[in-house]
């Protein structure tokens, strides 16, 4: 059930972010709009997990603003979601955790059950459905936040490095599940390390550097020609990781 | 060290012949202490759990003085309710002092602080690793503080172990607002208290024993129900 | 889950109150621990209750505690060994009357070794002064209790100011009386202690009865029902009658009929004229 208004585009206005007495965000304004995938690259350091976060809401920029086409409503589901590179899971098992999240979305009790393992079916788990997700492996568990993702539908996921620590056999699978995800209609604005990842995912590229957006492109034409110098090195590995 | 020989054997003695003065004691003891960990709890874990997840001005104030609290003196605690039930004090009509209720009370003050303190510092933890995934999630403060208390319920459990050892074996507060009653508030520990300045020292020792053992068994099945639920959910 | 937390909660609750919400008929009465740790209480109690149905809830304090208490109207009858104390708080409008009830002594207590030459004696004005004079380690309870005022009067009969010469001879410790008899014992000191938790006592060591017998060592006991026109929760009938059986001859019999090792520790003595 979506409500009427999107929640995209959404737009981000000269945003600055300090910290730690450093500014980590050095006013950045793009819109995100609904269809393409949308990957985040630059070196360490260059403020892209820190973006994610504050388009999520989980920081308050210093200046400037985020603002969503729609506001969410509180008490209703959330329409946003994050993986994070590490999954936070609850001592339950896999199929308590995907309840507890539409739980907290408000979904009714009897509706949690028969949607939690829908989205355990979508990624895979479903014969691991009562197993403490704890126990997993990495993989399995970031299979089981993307599941719970599935289980919200939410309308934009961030993703944070979400195979920065995984194998490749379970990068390929947690590939394939946000494939289906924005298949299914999520916008996905995602960080990654991994330039092949992107190579495969992103239909366009952020590039930042410093807290500033240096570029913008479609991704084959910034991986196979990007319009900055910085950029370039970086592609050739020159700057740090 | 003939005393301790002799404790040891008057301690074995009382529990065999299942002394109907001692039972009636010990019991005392675990409902007083009992009833005293759980109104404490339900005073002490709510607290520490909204502590650790809240942010409002004089925090940190507040975390540093649950800590303090901790190293409360039983006697202080025992003095200040004995003031308070007093017919003379505020709360005199109820006539509850030299009652098991008032000694629970007292000891529910002494250790709720505790319970607060360590639970802020369990749920605290959690917290660091839980917040933005919760928060992701859209989960209000008051849901992110039951959540938190439900998933680490087992560090809880040691909490709670913490507070009836430490109620189990004070004696300054029960002595003062129980009366130190025979047949009516005369627990364990005062009545070690007592044998002991009878000069009755085997008595006492072996009385200790008793005390120690009990609390050795609500340890050890705490324990015992803390691994099996650890190993299930990891 | 919610209901059976309540249902738990609710016994707790009872079980826990359980004393304050009692339907017994019951006194609470202040007196000293040395008197509770003599055992008279656990002899002569149950006998009055027999009799009237009456439970009696002994809170045993120092002599100056239990006053307080009652001062506090925390307790219904007050029953100590501190005539002047005893006098005070009638004066005071605590209490409604004084009778006197039995009598015990005091006992000079020291190590076998007796380092300043006391035993055997009967005067116990002249044993103080020696034990001053020999400088030989001496306990005292200074906790303000019936003994400790009775031990500071007999300083003073002894003619010496123990304020000043206090030294590290004499050894102040605030505890109760079994527990002055542990230090005592402890430290091969002497200690003027009540017969009855001399008898009692178990952890003797090397300590022995010195001086006896001097008139001066007479403890009188005194009981006092606490003023209920002060103290309206003061249960001044069943009080009474508690106080009215002490002083009857079923109860001064009960008291000179309790012994430990066949030994009388209290003398009745309700009828004593100035006791």
């Amino acid at each position: 059930m979506r409500a009427p208004t999107s929640l995209l585009p959404l737009r981000l206005e000269g945003l600055v972010f300090d910290a730690g007495g450093r500014r980590i965000i050095r006013g950045i304004s793009i819109t995100l709009k609904r269809g393409p995938r949308t990957v985040v690259l630059g070196p360490n350091g260059a403020g892209k997990s820190v973006l994610l976060r504050l388009c999520h809401g989980l920081l308050t920029p210093s200046a400037g603003a985020v603002t969503w086409n729609a506001p969410e409503l509180p008490g209703a589901p959330r329409r946003q979601a994050m993986v994070f590179q590490r999954p936070v899971l609850l001592r339950r098992s896999a199929l308590g955790n995907v309840r507890y999240a539409l739980k907290v979305g408000g979904i009714a009790a009897r509706e949690q059950e028969d949607r939690a393992y829908d989205a355990l079916c979508k990624v895979g788990l479903e014969g691991h459905a009562d197993r403490p997700a704890r126990v997993m492996s990495g993989g399995e568990q970031q299979r089981l936040a993307l599941a719970r993702v599935w289980a919200l539908q939410p309308e934009i996921l961030f993703l944070d490095e979400p195979t920065a620590s995984l194998d490749p056999g379970s990068t390929h699978e947690i590939e394939k599940v946000i494939l289906a995800l924005h298949e299914a209609g999520t916008k996905i604005v995602m960080v990654t390390h991994n330039l092949g990842q992107a190579r495969r995912l992103a239909d366009e590229i952020l590039f930042l550097h410093q807290g500033r957006l240096l570029e913008r492109q479609p991704a084959d034409r910034f991986l196979k020609q990007p319009a900055s110098a910085e950029a370039a090195r970086f592609l050739e590995g020159e700057l740090p990781w | 060290m003939s005393t301790v020989g002799e404790a040891v054997a008057q301690a074995l003695a009382l529990v065999a012949t299942r002394d109907p003065k001692l039972v009636s004691i010990v019991l005392l003891s675990l409902r007083v202490s009992l009833a005293a960990i759980v109104f404490g709890a339900m005073i002490g874990l709510p607290l520490g759990a909204w502590v650790a997840v809240t942010d409002f001005p004089g925090r940190r104030a507040v975390i540093v003085i649950l800590n303090a609290l901790m190293g409360l003196p039983s006697v202080v605690v025992g003095l200040v309710v004995y003031l308070l039930l007093s017919r003379a004090g505020p709360l005199g009509s109820f006539g509850i002092l030299f009652t098991p209720a008032a000694m629970v009370i007292a000891q529910t003050i002494l250790i709720a602080p505790m319970l607060a303190a360590l639970t802020q510092q369990v749920i605290g933890d959690g917290w660091s690793e839980y917040r933005e995934q919760l928060c992701s999630l859209g989960e209000t403060r008051l849901g992110a503080a039951t959540t938190l208390l439900w998933d680490l319920k087992y560090s809880l459990v040691t909490i709670l172990l913490a507070g009836f050892g430490r109620a189990a074996s004070e004696v300054g507060a029960v002595m003062i607002v129980g009366g130190n009653i025979d047949g009516v508030t005369r627990v364990m520990t005062t009545t070690i208290a007592l044998e002991t300045s009878k000069g009755d020292l085997p008595l006492a020792l072996a009385l200790g024993l008793v005390l120690l053992s009990i609390v050795l068994a609500v340890n050890a099945g705490a324990y015992l129900v803390k691994e099996t639920a650890q190993h299930r959910y990891g | 889950m919610v209901v059976a937390r309540r249902i738990v909660l609710g016994f707790l609750l009872a079980f826990a109150a359980g004393g304050a919400w009692a339907t017994e008929r019951f006194i609470t009465v202040a007196s000293t621990t040395s008197t509770e740790q003599s055992g008279l209480f656990g002899h002569i109690l149950p006998i009055f209750e027999k009799e009237t149905g009456i439970k009696v809830r002994i809170v045993a304090l120092g002599t100056g505690q239990a006053l307080d208490l009652a001062r506090r109207g925390d307790a219904d009858v007050v029953f100590v060994h501190a005539k002047a104390a005893e006098e005070k708080f009638l004066a005071s409008g605590d209490g409604v009357k004084r009778f006197p009830v039995m009598y015990n002594d005091f006992v000079l207590i020291g190590p076998k070794s007796d380092p300043a030459r006391v035993g055997g004696g009967n005067d116990i004005t002249e044993a103080l002064k020696k034990i001053r004079a020999a400088q030989a380690p001496f306990v005292s309870r200074g906790d303000k209790s019936g003994t400790h005022l009775a031990e500071l009067a007999l300083w003073k009969a002894s003619g010496i100011d123990i304020e000043k010469a206090k030294a590290p001879w004499y050894r102040d410790t605030g505890q109760g009386m079994g527990a002055a008899l542990n230090t005592a014992n402890s430290m091969g000191a002497y200690v003027l202690s009540d017969r009855g938790t001399w008898l009692a006592f178990r952890n003797r060591g090397d300590l022995t009865i010195l001086v006896e017998g001097d008139k001066r060592l007479i403890n009188q006991y005194g009981v006092m029902l606490v003023n209920p026109q002060r103290h309206p929760s003061v249960k001044k009938d069943l009080g009474q009658a508690f106080i009215d059986w002490l002083v009857s001859p079923a109860g001064q019999k009960a008291i000179a009929d309790y012994k430990i090792n066949g030994e009388q520790l209290f003398f009745p003595n309700a009828g004593q004229p100035g006791a």
